[in-house]
């Protein structure tokens, strides 16, 4: 069953990109690629918990802007040579709109 | 369907070709090929390189495969051992085998490498008389020193003094015979040949000297040599290195034009178009290599065009060569013997062993040979291949890299004493053992792979000095230096210089346009292009182009910089570091309002406000703004602090007014983008109280005027700056410094700070065009000042105004999240 939460107008997000979901427990990034594809993914590198929110975006993969860490968004894994996995939320665009499913991670 | 590509040869050259190509695919494999490799040798692709040290019982075979049986699996590669191509047949393209197959070709990949010179003498065909050139030749030799006491090796070059050495460890008695006078004579001049012949005959080699073989005697089994004069020496083994030759009798067979080696052009293709070749079988603009170095570079641009991709080319190289001998070091490159109208600057120190010797023609390096002491060998090459003028510091260069001040240097005797545990990169905590264990157990050649695998010298770079000797002493000559050019990064081919010019000669005025024009490989680029492009587009078209902050380091597009934590700090400038009391007072109340945990100091002369949650940063900026500060920029690739000194107003020492002028410097330059961080100071006398003389610009005020300097750099290698000039007046100061701002802004690649660019492009060509060339100077100088016309515009005011807010307003949203365990994994 999926739970999807309308979140911001696509628009909204800067092309590769990304904006901060705070849910009061967690921060969650929802990216923006230049091919208008979008991606959750806690905020948080699994090298050491960078913001990857403030990252550069190219391509599906984001650099964390602390030690440069690749990281792919769809699946939320180091690329590479580093190892590390952080969790990723289904994301989806609608009508100009993107929903995230912040249940299924 | 997919098309089928064969590769003749599975050594060195052909499959780092497949390496490359699978570098521009996605999965593994190659999305675009069937692939089959044929090798004659019963083994996978192995480091041939290092069958000297297996020789000499330094490594196992084990220890020298490059790629296993698994990874052609992984890779979807067909893969024929032990069975050699016999025929190629062009009209049907198919090869045919010795054992009997038929492989079917769309495209083919001749790199059969070379087969060892057998000097046609009676005799030669002889049991126990061998080449060095496989794994074979190796457990042929291993297994005679088994059973045989004296060994002959004929040739004295690098591969014969390898093999030499190697048997002499393995307990045989051993005699190189050489028909020319000096050993090594294509790498080496007569002294260091000397020299080195000195140390070999103390590890205990014998040598027979312009001595020319006759015959090789003996019944079914080698019993000795003879020679031309008569002479006549033992051997139960007899090892022929007198050097390569191309492996090219099967293309011969086909018809593909061949001279000395298989005839290719810039794109590796033979005549017939779908064939390629690479490697030692080649032969390119007159040049056959016998080094990996070079074939390396082969593979890449015919991994290229294999990928259809096409934009690359393959020029030549230049070559350098090291002896494998534990504990003879020595390096040779270029023209070493000096010809008419040549100088050669040489250091010989007897006792110590040690011979330098550089050919120089007009100033710039032409070859080099080391003996004893080859620390700076790898900087001679770069020189040499840069053709870099020595003008500069042609009275030192004997002396080495370590003179100039260069503290990163390693010396590789020195790194290989060191222990295992030893910590090499400080920055990302690498040993020296988990360096070398990387080199050795996943195949690394360059840095490149040290800094992708292991992470050292990724950061700061203080240690890849350190890392190259490293690499270097692991790997051999395999490893190559420093390569011709560098690309900016693995999305393109082409150098930062490539770029900078493009964008001007061809009016690139946009990051897609650049990366059309250039072809680049990624459609986004990444984050190592991407900001170099944005900096480069913003240099040369101020007036046009619209900054792109996605292509921005985060520090830049938060105008803060981010700290571990990810929140920022905020330094507000204070221009010449001079403070008023309502100003203090401002900054205090912003630091109460906002719980700012801690102030401090900085070493640019302004004040640190640390631990800025990201939203507070634009409220937190507007009461700034209010009270009369800018950014300091303490976060860009830009121009950061003046910092001055007390100067004539207050010290009795100053001069000429240094803080004063330190403010109209800041004024003039703040707000403009860089290259990399550019800090200037003004001191008020020669005591030099602001630390002008490490600075990308200083003033130093003297009572006749200013002495200007540059390229000065107080970070991780110290360098101090180089005399500019002196001038007269403060509007001179300003016309200089901002002249020389602006070439560095247009010439210099981005990430790369005054010092080593000045280093680089050489003092004597910026004192030519800041001094001699008045009008360049003033044209420079107004290009700075146009350019400054859109930079200085307050960031933080802007954002305080509400630009860019979606970077610091986070959404807030009342949602369930997945199970919190989860969420906390780390
Ligand atoms: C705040 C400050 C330390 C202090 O409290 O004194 C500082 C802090 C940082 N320096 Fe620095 N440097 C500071 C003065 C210096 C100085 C001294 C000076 O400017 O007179 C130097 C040596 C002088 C020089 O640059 O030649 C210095 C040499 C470096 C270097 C090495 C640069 C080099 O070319 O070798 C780096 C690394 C880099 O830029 O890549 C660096 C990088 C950094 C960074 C930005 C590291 C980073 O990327 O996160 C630090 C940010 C800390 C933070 O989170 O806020 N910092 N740094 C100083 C800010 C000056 C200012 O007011 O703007
Ligand atoms: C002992 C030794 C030490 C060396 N030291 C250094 C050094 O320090 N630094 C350096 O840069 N270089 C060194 N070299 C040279 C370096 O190893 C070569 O330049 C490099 O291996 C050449 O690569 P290649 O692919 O052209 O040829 P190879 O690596 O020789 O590969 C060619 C392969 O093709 C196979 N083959 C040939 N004909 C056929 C056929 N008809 N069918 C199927 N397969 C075929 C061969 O069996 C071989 O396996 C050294 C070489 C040796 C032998
Ligand atoms: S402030 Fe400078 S010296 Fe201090 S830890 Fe950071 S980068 Fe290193
Ligand atoms: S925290 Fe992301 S790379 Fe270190």
């Amino acid at each position: 069953m999926s739970n999807w939460t309308e979140v911001v107008a696509l628009q909204e997000i800067p092309n590769m990109g990304s904006r901060i979901v705070d849910t009061g427990k967690t921060e969650i990034a929802v990216f923006r690629t230049s091919d208008d594809q979008v991606f959750a993914i806690r905020n948080a590198c699994p090298h050491k918990g960078g913001p990857l929110s403030d990252g550069i975006v190219h391509g599906n993969t984001v650099t964390c802007p602390l030690h440069n860490w690749k990281i792919d968004l769809a699946s939320g894994e180091a690329l590479g040579p580093d190892e590390g996995c952080s969790n990723v939320f289904p994301a989806k665009v609608e009508n100009g709109q993107v929903f995230v499913d912040f249940l299924m991670a | 369907m997919k098309e089928k590509l064969v590769l003749i040869g599975n050594g060195m050259a052909g499959v780092r070709t497949l390496e490359e190509l699978f570098k521009h695919d996605e999965g593994a494999g190659s999305d675009l090929y069937d692939i089959t490799v044929i090798g004659a040798e019963p083994h996978p692709n192995y480091n041939r390189i290092m069958l000297s040290p297996v020789l000499a019982s330094e490594k196992t075979i084990d220890d020298i495969i490059l790629n296993t049986v698994e990874w052609y699996t992984e890779n979807n590669i067909e893969l024929i051992t032990g069975d050699a191509v016999t025929e190629i047949n062009r009209v049907n393209q198919v090869v045919n085998t010795e054992a009997g197959r038929q492989v079917a070709y769309d495209r083919l990949l001749i790199a059969t490498g070379s087969t060892p010179f057998i000097i046609p003498v009676p005799g030669a065909e002889k049991e126990g008389v061998i080449g060095f050139r496989d794994i074979y030749d190796v457990d042929t030799m291993l297994e005679a020193a088994h059973t045989y006491k004296k060994a002959v090796v004929i040739g004295g070059g690098l591969l014969g003094l390898e093999a030499a050495n190697g048997l002499m460890k393995q307990g045989m008695d051993v005699t190189v015979v050489h028909l020319l006078d000096s050993l090594m004579e294509r790498q080496l001049d007569k002294t260091a040949s000397q020299m080195l012949k000195l140390s070999l005959e103390q590890k205990g080699l014998n040598f027979m000297m312009e001595a020319q073989t006759a015959e090789i005697t003996g019944d079914k089994r080698v019993s000795g040599v003879k020679f031309a004069d008569g002479w006549e020496v033992e051997a139960d083994l007899v090892v022929m290195a007198m050097g390569i030759r191309p492996n090219m009798s099967l293309a011969e067979a086909a018809g593909i034009y061949c001279e000395r080696g298989i005839v290719v052009n810039d794109t590796m293709q033979t005549y017939d178009p779908k064939i390629y070749a690479v490697g030692e079988c080649v032969q390119h603009r007159n040049e056959c290599y016998g080094l990996v170095a070079p074939l390396f570079e082969q593979a890449k641009v015919a991994a290229n065009h294999l990928a259809k991709l096409g934009s690359t080319r393959y020029q030549g190289s230049m070559t350098s060569t090291k002896l494998k001998v534990t504990g003879i070091d020595l390096f040779s490159a270029g023209d070493f013997n000096e010809a008419e109208g040549d100088e050669a600057l040489v250091l010989q120190d007897p006792s110590q062993g040690v011979y330098k010797k550089l050919v120089i023609r007009d100033d710039k390096i032409k070859g080099a040979v080391l003996y004893g002491d080859t620390m700076d060998g790898t900087w001679y090459f770069q020189l040499m291949r840069d053709e870099a003028s020595i003008a500069d510091f042609r009275n030192t260069i004997m002396f080495g890299q370590h003179d100039l001040g260069d503290a990163g240097h390693g010396d590789a005797s020195a790194v290989m004493a060191l222990p295992d545990s030893a910590e090499i990169c400080g920055c990302n905590g690498v040993s020296k053992g988990d360096i070398v264990n990387a080199i050795v157990k996943v195949g690394l050649f360059t840095l490149e792979e040290v800094q992708a695998h292991t992470k050292a010298s990724s950061s700061c770079g203080s240690c890849t000095g350190l890392v190259e000797s490293i690499l270097a002493s692991t790997v051999g000559d395999g490893y190559d230096a420093t390569p011709n050019k560098k690309p900016v990064c693995a999305c393109t081919d082409y150098s930062h210089d490539e770029v900078i010019d493009a964008i001007k000669t061809h009016e690139l005025k946009s990051m897609p346009a650049v990366r059309e024009f250039l072809e680049w490989k990624t459609p986004d680029g990444c984050a190592a292009c991407r900001p170099a492009l944005n900096y480069y587009l913003l240099a040369r078209w101020p007036e046009e182009y619209s900054d792109d902050a996605q292509s921005r380091f985060i520090n830049e597009r938060a105008h803060g910089n981010i700290q571990k934590d990810g929140t920022y700090s905020v330094v507000p400038r204070m221009f010449g570091g001079l403070v008023k009391p309502n100003e203090l007072r401002a900054i205090a109340d912003v630091c109460d309002k906002y719980d700012v945990p801690e102030m401090k100091v900085t070493g640019g002369q302004r004040i640190d406000l640390f631990g800025v949650k990201k939203e507070d940063l634009p409220p937190m900026w507007k009461d700034l703004s209010a009270a009369g500060f800018v950014s300091g920029h303490a976060y860009g690739k830009a121009m950061r602090t003046v910092k001055t000194c007390a100067g004539k107003t207050w010290c009795r020492f100053g001069t000429q007014n240094s803080t004063g002028l330190g403010v109209k410097l800041e004024e003039l330059t703040w707000g403009s983008w860089m290259p990399h961080k550019f800090k200037l100071a003004v001191s008020g006398c020669p005591r030099n109280c602001a630390e002008a003389t490490i600075k990308d610009f200083g003033v130093v005020c003297v009572d006749s005027g200013y002495e200007l300097v540059i390229g000065g750099n107080g970070g991780i290698k110290v360098r101090v700056t180089d005399q500019l000039t002196k001038v007269e007046t403060e509007a001179e100061v300003l016309e200089y410094c901002g002249a020389f701002c602006q070439m560095y802004r247009e010439e210099a690649h981005y990430l790369e700070r005054t010092a080593p660019w000045v280093e680089r492009v050489g003092l004597s060509s910026i004192r030519e065009r800041l001094l001699d060339d008045e009008k360049q100077r003033k044209e420079l100088y107004q290009r700075f000042k146009l350019s400054q016309k859109y930079a200085q515009i307050d960031p933080w005011k802007a954002r305080a105004e509400g630009e860019a807010a979606h970077e610091f307003t986070p959404l807030k949203l009342q949602v369930e999240t997945g199970s919190e365990a989860l969420l906390e994994v780390s």
